[in-house]
């Protein structure tokens, strides 16, 4: 059972290693992801505003491509997944838009595409119990703190994933995958967002909590399903001799844990262009495979 | 034959300006069994019921008829007008040419004329073989029933005991004094408090008219206003006699073997309230934190001999922070309504805690001061200016354990910034619930309960201590969030209504029921089905269908019912029925 799938700009660029990560452990589940042909970029926020009907053209348009392919598309971005599942959400309750934009894009969309991100397809198609048999190395002794962010979770209303004050979906899957899970006060804070490229300071401030709060917390890694979450996080603690607030702290893709725990090769782990390298985490690890690659640039 | 007096009504130019009144008077008066006809501007004026006294006086009439307003206007009116001359009330009815005639005829007098003369003729008949009847006397037991021994149920119970009635108070828990003996002390006369309400437990324990049955809690509930049935069981195993000197001769509650039955006139429900689950907020450390408590836990750290100690460690907090509407007003993921008690207690606490622990400070995020009350502002602002407290508009967003601190993020929406406070102990000011068997106690009682499961009043503003249920009454929390002074007030309103009832041996109600003729009744059940009040049963001795008098509504559902006619309604029988139409066609 293959998944059409839809990357999106980011993926394709700056976070290919949630990219190559999630295409490898969706075929090792045997749901291997089908890329959606002739996409473009969603648009990357969802439109505020009263007259918001260009911003709706991209992901209009995606989500008519999504129904040539069979109506139902995944995403691992969470930024992708928010706004094309409200982009959904919006049009199916807006008729008259979707008519406006339909005239406009000269693709007809009826309004009745489905967006799930790919947490949901573990958690409702192959469920938890399905992904912790799979799991030949389980990440057993590893402390993981769950970061949800923003936007994969709120608002609940539209996206209807998980409560977004004590959401568990993260913890869940990383209890799947055997790791022991940490519970911080900032795993659903906000990281600065888009405010990394206007006013760079105030996300590293941001970061320096959330990742300070995290290490507090006794956690070894931090686990988000976010690219922007990831960068944010991550990029502040680029100077390695830099002792930033205190130490560093590696922030994954909950699927480069996945493709650990699974056993897959190191080629498809995407954790080469990391700011903290957190290969190192993994040396103790009885690993089948690839275990000779691990500490080759720590 | 029976001599009938017709009156008609002008109303002014209600009836008069749409209908021919002289016409219908004087065409009415060659009715069979008319005797007098007239007519005058306002039959409901004193001098328009004089009118009809005298005239039946002066005629020798044998029944009334008032073609006037509908019947629910002055028909009770004019009733009494001819029973103050003599005459059985129920030989008098109204016509209603007003409502159903006038009103809506008002382009065509013609039409009007004809309808009013129609209408009153078959009223006319209907009288002239109406019945002679009496009040209905239904017996009434003088005792009352009190559920719940907080501070409303007990006042209730002093107030009618202190009349020298009886009151069974029955409460859940082991001991009297509810909620309230829960409380270190209470806002305005923090000290006295705790005596108060021993002296009241004092005064209820060993009073000779009230019996006091712990650990008890009421299964069933049967029969109506002044004769109510109910069985009282163990909420536990135990049930303990305060003694008292019932002296009738029903089953011993000494007897610890319940259930046993008790006959009351009155109920007085007096459930009061729960505190809100903490686990229901997580977002602020509730069932999480260890130093994350409620209102009510605190109170036990500030009563009287107690010393302030955190639960997690034992230490002395030195900074606590102060949540007002946690988990209220918040209609996504709380309850909706505001719980009134609040503001007050928390400045309570607050001042209490910075008298007892020195240089200590005590935060307070509000939404809005709610102190409406005598002396309450004044309370709450010297809390603010006296004793320092330092109080934060605005909400707290979040709550999390950081070491040994509790973090707190609010906004202060005064100085529009937010708040990071590194507290010691966090209180949540969470709201007041029904319990959890109020609805299961409301469906045994037949009492309503509202979305939030507290009881329901008869009317908002103007019947707050009734229910619905005639006998029933409420006082205290468990109708709806309130603090101990209106809660006693409520409890004595509701202490007064019972009063009220007990003011006579018995009751009286109106004899319109329905009623079964012997003879035709072949006790097939059929009525007993359809009526909706339960009025009916098949007489187990007698063989056929009898009527509670004192349940019956007149609906009628089972005059329609009944495949012989042998349920009538009393003064509606069929030959009334069928005169009346052939006056109509």
């Amino acid at each position: 059972m293959s998944i059409a799938y839809f990357p999106g700009c980011t993926l394709s660029t700056k976070a290919t290693g949630y990219d190559i990560s999630g295409r490898a452990v969706a075929q090792a589940l045997g749901m291997p992801l089908e890329e959606l042909p002739e996409w473009q970029c969603c648009g990357a926020t969802f439109p505020l505003a009263t007259e918001n009907s260009m911003a709706l053209i991209a992901p209009t348009r995606l989500l008519a491509q999504v129904e040539k392919v069979g109506g139902k598309v995944t995403t691992l971005c969470a930024i992708c997944f928010h706004v094309l599942r409200r982009s959904q959400n919006f049009l199916e309750n807006h008729p008259e838009m979707l008519d406006r934009i339909n005239w406009f894009t000269e693709e007809p969309y009826s309004g009745k595409a489905t967006v799930t991100h790919f947490l949901e397809i573990l958690r409702d198609e192959l469920t938890w119990k399905g992904l912790s048999e799979k799991v030949n190395t389980p990440l057993k002794g590893l402390r993981v703190a769950p970061y949800y962010g923003c936007l994969l979770l709120r608002p609940p209303t539209e996206i209807k994933m998980d409560d977004p004050e004590n959401p568990t979906i993260l913890h869940e899957c990383l209890t799947a995958l055997g790791c022991d899970v940490v519970d911080f006060p900032y795993q659903s804070e906000c990281c600065g967002s888009y405010l990394a490229v206007s006013k760079p300071d105030l996300p590293e401030k941001l970061a320096g909590e959330i990742t300070a709060s995290a290490r507090r917390h006794g956690a070894q890694a931090l686990v988000t399903a976010c690219p922007l979450c990831q960068f944010n996080l991550d990029y502040p603690q680029r100077a390695k001799d830099q002792a930033w607030n205190g130490g560093q702290i590696p922030v994954l893709y909950f699927t480069q844990l996945m493709a650990v725990a699974l056993g897959l090769e190191t080629a498809v782990w995407g954790m080469e262009n990391h700011y903290v390298d957190p290969r190192y985490l993994f040396e103790s690890y009885q690993l089948s495979v690839g275990s000779d690659q691990l500490s080759d640039e720590n | 034959m029976s001599r009938v007096g017709v009156f008609v009504c002008h109303c002014g130019n209600n009836i008069a300006g749409s209908v021919d009144v002289k016409a219908v008077a004087e065409e009415v008066g060659k009715h069979n069994n008319v005797v007098f006809a007239t007519d005058y501007k306002y039959m409901c004026s004193d001098p328009g019921q004089q009118l009809i006294r005298e005239s039946i006086e002066k005629y020798n009439l044998d029944g009334v008829v008032v073609a006037a307003c509908s019947p629910a206007m002055h028909e009770t009116t004019f009733r009494k007008t001819v029973n103050a001359a003599g005459m059985n009330p129920y030989r008098c009815e109204s016509a209603n040419i007003r409502e159903q005639c006038s009103w809506v005829h008002q382009n065509d007098e013609e039409a009007a004329t004809e309808k009013a003369i129609a209408i009153t003729c078959s009223i006319a008949e209907k009288v002239s073989s109406n019945e002679e009847l009496e009040s209905l006397v239904i017996p009434l037991t003088q005792r009352t029933l009190v559920i719940g021994g907080g501070i409303a149920g007990m006042q209730a119970a002093l107030d009618i005991a202190d009349a020298g009635y009886p009151v069974i108070l029955v409460e859940k828990a082991n001991g009297l004094g509810g909620k309230m003996a829960q409380l270190s002390g209470t806002y305005l006369n923090f000290n006295a408090a705790p005596d108060l309400l021993n002296q009241k437990i004092e005064r209820v324990t060993h009073h000779p008219h009230i019996q006091v049955i712990l650990n008890a809690e009421v299964s069933e509930v049967s029969g109506y206003v002044g004769n109510f049935q109910v069985k009282i069981v163990n909420s536990e195993e135990r049930v303990e006699n305060y003694g008292g000197d019932m002296d009738d001769s029903q089953s011993s509650p000494t007897n610890n073997h319940s259930p046993f039955t008790f006959d009351v006139g009155a109920i007085i429900v007096a459930t009061g309230w729960e505190p809100y689950d903490l686990e229901k907020l997580p977002e602020y450390g509730g069932g999480l934190i260890t130093d994350v408590v409620d209102g009510l836990t605190f109170e036990k750290m500030l009563a009287p001999g107690n010393e302030i100690r955190r639960p997690s460690d034992g230490k002395t907090p030195q900074e606590i922070v102060f949540v007002q509407c946690a988990g209220s007003r918040d209609r996504e993921r709380g309850v909706p309504y505001c719980s009134k008690v609040c503001c007050m207690y928390v400045a309570k606490q607050a001042m209490t805690f910075q008298e007892r622990v020195p240089y200590a400070q005590a935060y307070v995020f509000y939404i809005d001061i709610r102190s409406a009350g005598k002396n309450y502002d004044e309370y709450v602002q010297r809390a603010m200016t006296d004793f320092h407290v330092l109080y934060l508009r605005g909400k707290v967003s979040k709550i999390f354990q950081e070491g040994d601190k509790v973090m707190v993020w609010g906004v202060d929406t005064l100085s529009d910034r937010t708040v990071e406070i590194a507290a010691d102990m966090v209180v949540l000011a969470t709201p007041m619930t029904p319990p959890a068997g109020a609805v299961d106690l409301g469906q045994r009682l037949h009492i309503s309960t509202d979305a939030n499961s507290f009881f329901t009043e008869a009317h908002p503003k103007l019947r707050p201590v009734e229910t619905l249920t005639a006998g029933i009454y409420l006082a205290g929390a468990g109708q709806g969030p309130k603090d101990i002074p209106e809660t006693v007030s409520q409890a004595s309103g509701a202490a007064a209504k019972v009063l009220q009832l007990f003011s006579h041996d018995e009751m009286t109600s109106s004899p319109l029921v329905a009623t079964v003729i012997p003879e035709l009744c072949a006790a097939c059940g059929v009525c007993v089905n359809l009526c909706p009040y339960g009025a009916r049963q098949i007489h187990p001795v007698w063989n056929i269908a009898t009527v509670n008098s004192a349940l019956c509504q007149n609906c009628g559902a089972c005059v329609v019912g009944c495949p012989n006619k042998a349920s009538q309604v009393h003064n509606w029988r069929p030959d009334q029925l069928l005169a009346m139409i052939d006056e109509v066609l």
